[in-house]
């Protein structure tokens, strides 16, 4: 009994390391994004961000994470495309200098697959999003990997000339990969 | 009577043709890249991309054509040294109809934009994304671009020469509608 109970105690540190996960290494995440150009995929960034991520794989429903997102740390493909989109008739920074994603609710679809939901806040607007994703564990390292399609026009951003979607599409497809330890 | 053409009808067509597309791209380029950062930059972008895949594919059937169909010998009159001057300056801007917009596409793709032709059919990306190659490329494509401009005004200016000066066939030959007109 004595024994059983030791060897119970030594497990139990390696079965909860091996279900949680709350130590999200920055260097190695990122948040990126597909903007369409005059038809042209253009590959952006998130470069300044925060995540506060706690999850265990097998029960997700637990979980909880907040992603940040500095604005003024995006890179939208070029010098140009970076002064212009930290302006008023988009992410306008100085007025609303971070979004962000707050999970609300997640449910494990089996094979590795996540159906995730959550508020998302950008330039001042707040709105419930769907959020596919996968997880996947590996050497006690979990990655999280996901995306959505923003529309930028539900949120105002890029608004006036840059309305017109036959020049600058209103889908962005954002992508997210998040290394969690 | 039916005229002999020195160039074929398909040749006329073609050096007409691209004459006109590069006439339009060439100030959209500078217009363009003197704009600030709009929804009508990023339009003339793509119209002028659109414009040099064009002429780059005109010209290599432009190419292919004249191998296939060689012209007549240019005027009897010209001297040696002005018929050589000639070739020369012909060769040189069928080079640089190439090269510019190889060069183009390049810079396009190096700074990180690829070339989606019409807005329909993409073009693969020779480069990858490197800010200091794309700048290198972007001097390239305008130097090309502005040797080209000389050879352009040469080349007219020469054309002109012959046949208000010297009054003979150089301009009609590949302008036979003049001759028509003429008699």
């Amino acid at each position: 009994m004595n024994r059983m109970f030791y060897a119970l105690l030594l497990l139990l540190p390696l079965a909860a390391s091996a279900a949680d996960f709350s130590k999200v290494q920055a260097d190695k995440s990122s948040v990126t994004f597909v903007s369409k150009q005059m038809s042209v995929p253009v590959e952006g960034a998130f470069k300044k961000f925060s995540a506060d991520v706690h999850i265990n794989p097998a029960k997700p429903e637990k979980g909880s994470a907040k992603v940040e997102i500095d604005l003024a740390g995006i890179d939208a493909g070029g010098e140009e495309a970076n002064d212009e989109v930290k302006g008023k008739a988009w992410f306008d920074v100085a007025a609303y200098p971070k979004a962000s994603f707050v999970l609300t609710s997640i449910k494990a679809q089996g094979g590795g697959k996540y159906e995730a939901a959550g508020k998302l806040s950008l330039k001042g607007k707040t709105a419930d999003i769907h959020v596919p994703c996968t997880m996947k564990e590996e050497k006690g390292v979990l990655g999280i990997d996901g995306g959505f399609v923003l529309k930028r026009l539900d949120y105002g951003i890029g608004s006036g000339s840059w309305g017109d979607t036959s020049v600058v599409a209103d889908e962005v497809q954002v992508k997210f990969h998040l290394v969690v330890k | 009577m039916k005229q002999v053409l020195a160039y074929t009808k398909t040749a006329i067509v073609l050096h007409w043709g691209i004459a006109l597309l590069i006439i339009v791209a060439f100030p959209l380029g500078v217009v363009m890249h003197e704009m600030a950062f709009s929804p009508d930059k990023l339009r003339m972008m793509s119209y002028h991309k659109w414009i040099g895949v064009t002429v780059f594919l005109l010209v290599l059937v432009r190419i292919i054509w004249r191998w296939l169909h060689k012209p007549a010998p240019m005027t009897a009159t010209m001297p040696a040294w002005q018929q050589k001057a000639a070739a020369a300056t012909h060769i040189l801007m069928y080079v640089l109809m190439v090269a510019i917009p190889l060069s183009g596409w390049l810079m396009s793709s190096a700074k990180g934009f690829q070339t989606v032709y019409l807005g329909v059919l993409p073009l693969p990306d020779l480069l990858g994304k490197d800010k200091a190659l794309g700048g290198q490329l972007a001097e390239l494509h305008e130097a090309l671009n502005f040797t080209l401009l000389a050879l352009f005004v040469l080349h007219v200016a020469a054309a002109l020469k012959h046949h208000l000066i010297d009054r003979d066939d150089t301009l009609t030959r590949m302008l036979p509608l003049l001759n028509r007109r003429k008699k």
